[in-house]
């Protein structure tokens, strides 16, 4: 029987599958248990202002909370990724609008809505703790959806034209045509973009878990909130303890989320031939062999899976495929006229409210707006500083590179929000300002994206240029002028991008603080975003939140652009 | 067999790509045709003249911008007609095994999980495949992923088999195999496949397996020539009259201006249409024709553009847009098939680097009109400089925009060999030299 193949090939047990098994159902019903707690907690009563306790046993739980508020925004985060890239990538009008828009929305700081987005929040759930939570969840959705949004959008265009007419002549339903050709040919990206934003992500969730707004003060169990109120009570071990099981939080993603899920995704490369070195995951290796999860699949999801596609094909087949929707283009007209009048509206309120600045708050702004800029550009010049040396060391000594890496991973998975507490205590201590604070912040945030970008440059230098620069005795300054600096120089900005967006977003929470009972503040369009809200000055809000964006999105697009179009033009390394 | 009922017919079937300047650029004249049951019909043309798109249009995938397609008489809104295609890349989904694979198309028909399987390992097993069921096409030679492709063409029960240079991507064994096994199973009628319609630009190939041949001409394309083969299968590459069928092809091809009567053949179909009128600098580069001025001279000045071909294990379809440089430059003529170095091309093929460039820049701007307006628009500058972007715009106007930015790319190219122009790529300038 023929028939028979395929289920056979599958069918040899290996010993230790009943320990996976156990280990995967005992997983099921502790997700189970955690989902029907949480919902409980969520409908409870608000309970501002409550206490963190500081007892290392309480870090599980925190960890737990923590940790759900990451899986719902990115839940969220996924499915409004999928739709917006799809919108994009298949309808032009909507193309048109939507890409520029993503540019605009990458680059406005989120942070600067964090105050705004919560007082909102806790206002339309009152007297309920799911205000706050969906504030929160809100937030890290905005900091960690536009990439992931970007990243199926550019590989829904970059399919081949052959693939997407195979799907036509054979017929693919709209419902197979996503789930075998567009899910699949985005899901790389998907996977690395949703590391990233997850990583990004941390960083908002521990700014939003605790802050104080006026006399309120919104706390949300968790690791961020730990950290800080650790931090005010300089509270060493306590600290140690919330870095301890941060670190451990990220490193178990790693393990059990990330890893497995890209050696998953390796299926989804569009190769012509099989790759030697390709990315392994001993979970994965696990779950593959679990009988448990085996049985699910042929005898549950299976049969449902197949039940389902089947009957969207027959309902596809017998619609026909161009049945003609009378609504269809007028309800999408409909939709894009409101959409612009709400835009006009929203921009001639906007107007009017700019217009009622006065001018000291205008001088203030600039200002601000300046020390920004040159804190911002101090911390990317002292990340510079140190990268660039260290991360050519080790990218060019393949052994050096197979030891730091790993190092470096976990200490840039730490969100550098987490860590600004202690830098604080750290600094009052030894006597240091709130400007120089700031610029450490923005560099502990920033720094890993140069460190791995130049590492991974130095990497991707041709092994035949550096013999023949040995070979010609080119050596010192000669040896970075011709070799090196033009062969890591896309990776560069590639990475100052990235830090530069990073920095700019960092120094809302950088320059303004609330810290042991005092206000740390200094001159800054951070710390003006911040005060305004505090003090409830909306115009200044605005003003400073506009001014931000609008700062972040021209050098974006009169220097990074520029820069990064001369690196792929020019400096190029390729085969 | 006109007595049989065309399955296709087109009717004045025309295409044009709306450039972003709101002009038009026409990739297909208006072109009748009928595909009639029980026949491999070959559309032959070189690269880029139109014939995807022809297949594209015929087989539903694209709807034409002037007349219409019509499947056993009714046209073709709305409701598929029941074809399939085999890609030149394979066009697999290289995340789904072979026989997943070969399963979708039953799957969008909306076949149940057993029918499916048991037909995929039924086509499997026709063209070769079985044993290789849950493997995924990364793991497969190139010859092995046309089977995959042809097998899920197959699967369906196409009416008509659409190929799109189904051999091009396969090193020249596997794609004789594999056309071998694709005659074997229509001769033997052991697919129900009633006509297959082949795109392709290999002569031999067309002559080797089609019932008919469509040689379609350059832009706007139309059909030039279509005429039947009437030579008996297995057909062999040594019969005499399979070598007159090529050349005959070679000759339309190589010039297309003339009109070429097919020695004792029967025409099959419309008869040919408009030829072009402007002249488009062909896709060669400088060295490239030096090379082959060179080349022909070292061989006595003369020889037959098919041995030649051959002998530098070339496709003609790389060859002639070099052979057609030379022709345009004055550095050699074509005649029925054959390419004879002139006087100007031994000098050039003797000549030092010096000399090269000196007789290059003569030509150049003596016979190609989009050399000489740039040599004189550069003058007209007091700076003699230029962006690039005027003259693409330029050629914007009768060439699609990719045809003109190649169009150009060519021209800077042999511009900068000619010293006629310096060129900034970073600026996208065009400075010119003087003399």
């Amino acid at each position: 029987m023929r028939v028979l193949t395929l289920e056979r090939a599958g069918a040899a047990r290996r010993p230790g599958t009943l320990l996976t098994d156990a280990v995967i159902f005992a997983g099921g019903l502790a997700t189970l248990y955690a989902v029907l707690g949480i919902g409980r907690n969520w409908l409870s009563p608000a309970r501002p202002g409550a206490e963190i306790t500081l007892a290392p046993a309480a870090l599980p739980l925190y960890a737990f909370y923590s940790l759900w508020r990451m899986a719902l925004a990115y839940v969220a985060s996924l499915l409004f990724a999928l739709a917006y890239g799809w919108v994009a990538a298949r309808n032009r009008a909507a193309e048109r609008l939507l890409i520029p828009l993503l540019d605009i929305l990458q680059s406005i700081p989120v942070l600067s809505f964090l105050p705004g987005v919560m007082v909102a929040m806790v206002s339309l759930f009152p007297g309920r703790e799911i205000g706050l939570e969906l504030g929160s969840i809100l937030l890290i959705f905005t900091g960690q959806v536009w990439n992931m949004a970007f990243s199926f959008y550019a590989s829904l265009k970059g399919l081949p034209r052959e693939l997407t007419e195979a799907a036509t002549t054979y017929r693919f339903g709209a419902w197979q045509r996503f789930y075998q050709l567009d899910l699949p040919a985005g899901a790389i990206g998907l996977v690395w973009n949703s590391m990233m934003s997850v990583a990004g992500g941390w960083f908002f969730l521990m700014a939003c878990e605790m802050f104080q707004l006026g006399n309120h003060d919104f706390r949300l169990p968790g690791l961020g909130s730990y950290l800080q109120t650790a931090a005010n009570a300089g509270n060493l071990p306590a600290i140690f303890w919330g870095l301890g099981a941060m670190i451990a939080v990220i490193l178990l993603l790693d393990q059990l989320v990330w890893r497995p899920l890209i050696a998953w995704a390796e299926k989804f490369k569009f190769e012509q031939v099989e790759s030697t070195q390709a990315p392994r995951s001993a979970v994965l290796a696990v779950l593959r062999k679990s009988a448990a999860l085996r049985w699910l699949r042929r005898r549950a999801f299976g049969p449902a899976w197949e039940e389902l596609t089947l009957r969207f094909a027959r309902h596809q087949q017998a619609d026909g495929p161009k049945e003609a929707n009378v609504w269809r283009p007028l309800v999408a007209r409909g939709a894009g006229v409101a959409a612009v009048a709400l835009v006009l509206y929203g921009t001639m309120r906007a107007g009017h409210i700019l217009m009622g600045l006065t001018s000291s708050e205008l001088s203030m702004l600039a200002h601000g707006a300046g020390a920004t800029f040159l804190r911002v550009q101090a911390a990317l010049i002292i990340g510079l500083l140190w990268t660039v040396p260290v991360g050519v060391t080790v990218g060019l000594r393949p052994r050096l590179a197979a030891l730091v890496q790993p190092i470096a991973q976990v200490a840039a998975s730490v969100p550098a929000t987490a860590l600004f507490p202690v830098l604080l205590l750290v600094l009052i201590r030894l006597g240091g300002g709130m400007g120089l604070a700031a610029i450490l912040l923005m560099l502990l945030g920033t720094q890993w994206y140069l460190l791995f970008n130049v590492i991974a440059g130095a990497q991707a230098i041709p092994t035949d240029l550096l013999e023949a620069a040995r070979l010609f005795r080119i050596t010192g300054w000669e040896r970075w002028r011709l070799l090196i600096l033009p062969g890591i120089f896309p990776y560069l900005v590639t990475g100052l991008v990235t830090a530069a967006g990073g920095a700019w977003n960092a120094s809302i929470v950088a320059e303004y603080s609330r810290f042991q009972g005092h206000v740390l503040a200094t001159t800054g369009l951070g710390a003006i975003i911040s005060q305004a809200t505090e003090s409830g000055n909306f115009s200044l809000l605005l003003a400073s939140t506009v001014a931000m964006a609008v700062i972040v999105v021209t050098v974006n697009r009169l220097l990074w652009k520029r820069l990064y179009a001369l690196a792929q033009n020019r400096f190029r390394l390729e085969a | 067999m006109s007595h049989l009922e065309p399955i296709i017919e087109a009717r004045g079937v025309a295409h044009s790509y709306a450039q972003p300047g709101g002009r038009c650029t026409d990739i297909l004249a208006p072109i009748d045709l009928a595909i009639e049951p029980d026949k491999i019909v070959a559309l032959l043309g070189s690269s880029g003249c139109g014939k995807s798109t022809l297949l594209r249009i015929l087989s539903g995938l694209v709807a034409p911008s002037a007349g219409q397609v019509l499947w056993h008489g009714q046209p073709l809104d709305g409701h598929p007609p029941n074809v399939a295609i085999v890609f030149q890349s394979f066009a697999l989904f290289p995340w789904l095994t072979v026989i997943e694979n070969v399963e979708a198309p039953l799957r969008a028909r909306g076949v149940g999980a057993f029918e499916r399987h048991k037909r995929a390992l039924r086509i499997l097993d026709t063209v070769g495949l079985d044993g290789f069921e849950t493997a995924y096409p990364k793991e497969l030679s190139g010859g092995m992923k046309q089977r995959v492709g042809f097998a899920r063409g197959l699967v369906v029960e196409p009416e008509v088999l659409f190929m799109d240079e189904p051999f091009s991507a396969l090193d020249v064994l596997t794609a004789e195999t594999l056309r071998g096994e694709l005659m074997e199973l229509w001769t033997t009628h052991r697919i129900p496949t009633r006509a297959i319609f082949l795109v392709t630009h290999n002569i031999e190939e067309a002559i080797e397996l089609a019932d008919r041949i469509l040689v379609l001409a350059h832009r706007p394309a139309s059909i030039r020539d279509d005429f039947s083969v009437d030579l008996p299968h297995p057909r062999n590459h040594t019969m005499p009259r399979f070598h007159e069928l090529v050349d005959h092809v070679y000759k339309i091809l190589t010039q297309p201006e003339e009109t070429h009567v097919l020695p004792s053949a029967r025409p099959a179909g419309a008869p040919a249409t408009a030829a072009e009128k402007h002249v488009a600098i062909p896709h060669a580069r400088s060295g490239g024709i030096a090379g082959l001025v060179e080349i022909i001279t070292d061989r006595g000045g003369g020889d037959d553009l098919y041995h030649l071909a051959e002998d530098l294990m070339m496709d003609v379809e790389d060859l002639l847009p070099i052979v057609e440089a030379a022709r345009l430059l004055g550095f050699a003529e074509v005649n029925e098939g054959d390419v004879r170095i002139t006087a100007t091309g031994r000098s050039f093929a003797e000549g030092d680097i010096e000399q090269r460039k000196k007789l290059f820049r003569q030509a150049a701007l003596e016979r190609i009109p989009l050399l000489r307006q740039i040599y004189h628009s550069l003058r007209a500058k007091s700076d003699h400089a230029l962006p690039a972007e005027f003259f693409r715009d330029v050629l914007d106007e009768r060439f699609s925009a990719e045809d003109a930015a190649r169009q150009l790319e060519t021209a800077i190219e042999w511009g900068r060999y000619a010293e006629i122009f310096d060129y900034d790529s970073a600026s996208e300038r065009l400075q010119g030299i003087e003399s």
